[in-house]
């Protein structure tokens, strides 16, 4: 072994080539392949032996796995929508050398150049969003994986429940189990597979991209219509006729249609049932229950439970009542027999439709998993010499980011902050390395020219032909 | 670097040129300990051997090698034994990676048994009642080896013309068995060189013109080998046995077995089974019992 990378020039006229994918460096003979069996010189060229995977077009259906060969190899080349990924390409760390593939392709005739590397991330995480009001846990408890904290819960959107799970201080920062279990469990959940997590105080929730949750070994079926409140504003009309009350219960603004401002427009006449809970304006009632996993997100398995007291001066004998939850899921018919006390009866086939049409209304429940992380020094020394460069390029949206293919959110502000669905990604885009930390396939893409303007790697620009021709590709 | 699991739970490590399969089996959170105890001790392997890489590849002579990191000492010790003919260090690299790494998963650790499967070259732990059998692959699954607690086997190691090494010998297999994964690396290397002869169908080239890189310098290392009479097989085969007999009577190793084109030869038979999963071997096994 030489002490410099440099090859001597009998060296070069023997047609040797110096692999620099590892600290080993192998110098390797034409035709001959390293001492990883990974990396070969085929022709003076250092080729990845391993698959890179390419997307036929990025934006298009994919097509199915294909084996590299040489009857499509050639037919690809010349497609100019084909989109080298991430994946597959690998990389070291620290960046010990550009990022392995600066691809020059041409789409719609303007010399774009893809810089194609798989980032090593320390910062990252995934932010999961969880549709269903049941209860999880509180925010801010502690999301639990065999016992180790990956996350916690944060701010609960419209209709699901929020988890922000992965992120540097657990990766690195706590236990070195605790980063281990963290980065097994982001690991998981980026390659699309189930994880089941444990909410301190909470639930314990079956979560995978694209799929619905399991809470507490129940698979969630549909999101809420919207609040109790909403629900009883879209279907009052279809109600009015058919019922004296109604009753939406919902963990977090329950409806009641007779002094809501819905049942007020249709004059109908106040029924006397006062639920639980804090109102806050006509018809809407806060807290009626304590959170749960019973009706509409509440704990509650009764809904009479939730009636405080029915005023004898309002109320008559054989009112109507209708108690439903803000999915349909859950429903009840009630009529007040001569001492006011609502009494278990058969629902009207009208007022039974509109349930149903409630539960039509819900979208299929999912948890959807994005990925989320920051680019670092290192990964955009990669890309070019001037690494800030980068990040401006990105700003001025002249240069493109996308992870396996998939363009990623770039949040405003410093740095290059990103965020991708990973149900969009090819199967298995993920790695990790022991740090611990995720390895996400990550491309640039750019006109040449600017590329060459913010000190990129020009000269190591190789075409798509060339990447096709060297290396073993699997096609998405 | 890669570290990853297998859908069967298997822990994969990859480094550069170490590509390790690692089992371990036991408690579920021995198990899980232990590998989280291997991905602790991998990162380092890799660096730590390039920085000695230039003493690693010197052939070792009559001082015993100046060496600092405990994966290149594990080599110096295994290869140490046969510095009368031409080793050096590398001979012993895989199994030495193997040894270490099984070394790291063990500490503080209770497991029913585990191996680290480096390329082939593989360290074993056992605890007491429990055994282990590997497949012997070359052209099939040609035989197999069950090693059991109360015996001393705890490495096992195969080289031969046709692996990512260089063999001076024309072996398709040498597979031996040794107190270390270590050990039988480097018994394996001189075994699978023994298995030779000198014909016309044997292609030979200097080690250098292949790999500018190689440790075995301009020594002839054989690239390809075209038909051969019976009688060379067996001459080529006898050669092999007996370098095979020499060590183990040196107290290097346990067991042997050799391969070319389909015929085998056993020195010592207490672990090993050729023609398990390919009775057509069996023909071989007779050969080996003269």
């Amino acid at each position: 072994m030489t002490d410099d990378l440099a090859l001597s020039e009998a060296e070069r006229t023997a047609g040797i080539v110096r692999c620099d994918a590892c600290p080993v460096l192998c110098r390797i003979r034409p035709g001959r392949a390293g001492a990883c069996d990974r990396y070969s010189n085929e022709g003076g060229t250092l080729v990845r032996v391993d698959p890179l995977v390419l997307l036929a077009k990025p934006d298009l259906a994919r097509v199915a796995f294909v084996e590299g060969s040489e009857s499509w190899a050639g037919e690809l080349g010349k497609g100019e929508a084909a989109f080298v990924t991430g994946i597959g390409a690998t990389t070291t760390y620290p960046d010990y050398k550009p990022a392995p593939f600066i691809v020059s392709s041409k789409p719609d005739g303007v010399d774009m150049v893809t810089v194609v590397t798989e980032g090593i991330f320390s910062y990252c995480g995934v932010k999961v969003k969880i549709d269903t009001d049941r209860y999880l846990g509180p925010e801010q408890a502690a999301v639990r994986v065999r016992g180790e904290t990956v996350g916690h819960v944060t701010t609960a959107e419209y209709g699901s429940q929020m988890l922000s799970l992965g992120g540097v201080h657990h990766l690195t920062g706590g236990s070195r189990k605790e980063g281990v279990v963290s980065c097994d469990t982001l690991l998981t959940l980026c390659n699309k597979e189930a994880v089941e997590l444990a909410i301190d105080g909470g639930s314990t929730v079956v979560v995978q991209a694209d799929r619905p949750p399991i809470v507490n070994g129940i698979a969630e079926a549909r999101m809420r219509v919207g609040c109790g409140s909403a629900a009883i504003g879209m279907f009052a009309p279809q109600w009015k006729d058919h019922v004296d009350e109604v009753i939406v219960v919902d963990d977090h603004i329950t409806g009641v249609l007779s002094e809501h401002q819905g049942g007020r427009f249709l004059d109908m006449k106040p029924a006397g049932i006062r639920v639980r809970g804090r109102k806050s304006t006509p018809g809407r009632y806060f807290q009626v229950a304590q959170p749960g996993l019973g009706w509409g997100g509440t704990d509650v398995s009764d809904p009479l439970e939730i009636i405080e007291k029915i005023n004898p001066k309002q109320a008559w004998p054989g009112l109507k009542l209708l108690m439903v939850s803000t999915t349909g899921e859950h429903s009840a018919w009630f009529e007040l027999d001569q001492d006011l006390v609502p009494r278990s009866a058969a629902m009207p086939d009208p007022v039974r439709k509109v349930v149903e049409r409630i539960a039509e209304n819900c979208e299929p429940a999912l948890c959807t998993v994005l990925f989320m992380a920051g680019a670092g020094g290192s990964l955009r020394a990669g890309v070019t010499e001037n690494p800030v460069r980068l990040t401006r390029s990105v700003r001025d949206t002249l240069t493109k980011v996308s992870l396996g293919g998939v363009p990623a959110y770039v949040w405003p502000g410093g740095g290059i902050t990103l965020m991708v669905d990973v149900a969009k990604m090819p199967e298995k885009s993920f790695g990790y390395v022991p740090t611990p930390a995720l390895v996400a396939p990550i491309e640039f893409t750019l006109r040449a020219s600017d590329y060459a303007a913010l000190g990129g790697y020009a000269s190591r620009a190789v075409s798509l032909e060339d990447v096709l021709r060297g290396n073993k590709v699997r096609l998405e | 670097m890669i570290a990853a699991r297998f859908p069967d739970g298997r822990l994969h490590l990859q480094h550069g040129p170490i590509d390790l399969i690692i089992e371990a089996f036991g408690a579920r959170d021995e198990v899980e300990a232990a590998y989280r105890q291997a991905i602790d001790r991998f990162g380092d392997i890799l660096p730590m051997l390039v920085c000695e890489l230039p003493a690693l590849r010197r052939p070792v002579g009559d001082a015993y090698p100046l060496l600092q990191g405990p994966v290149a000492r594990r080599m110096a010790d295994a290869v140490w034994p046969h510095r009368a003919a031409f080793i050096t260090p590398m001979a012993a690299v895989a199994g030495a990676v193997a040894d270490e790494m099984l070394q790291a998963m063990l500490a503080g650790r209770t497991l029913d048994k585990a191996y680290v499967n480096d390329g082939g070259d593989i360290a074993i732990h056992l605890a007491s009642g429990h055994s282990l059998r590997a497949g012997i692959f070359v052209q099939a699954l040609d035989g197999a080896v069950t090693l059991t607690h109360d015996r001393p086997v705890r490495g096992i190691a195969t080289s031969g013309c046709g692996g990512r090494s260089f063999s001076l010998g024309i072996a398709d297999s040498a597979t031996v068995l040794a107190r270390t994964a270590a050990a039988a690396d480097a018994a394996a290397t001189l075994i699978a060189n023994a298995v030779n002869l000198d014909h016309p169908a044997i292609e030979r080239r200097p080690a250098r013109e292949l790999d500018p890189d190689s440790d075995l310098r301009d020594l002839l290392v054989t690239v390809s080998v075209g038909e051969l009479p019976r009688e060379a097989i067996d001459e080529a085969l006898d050669r092999g046995l007996a370098e095979a007999g020499r060590l183990r009577r040196l107290g290097l190793i346990d067991s042997a077995a050799l391969s070319l084109r389909g015929e085998w030869r056993l020195d010592d038979e207490r672990s090993l089974e050729i023609g398990a999963g390919a009775p057509r071997r069996v023909h071989g096994r007779a050969q080996s019992r003269r």
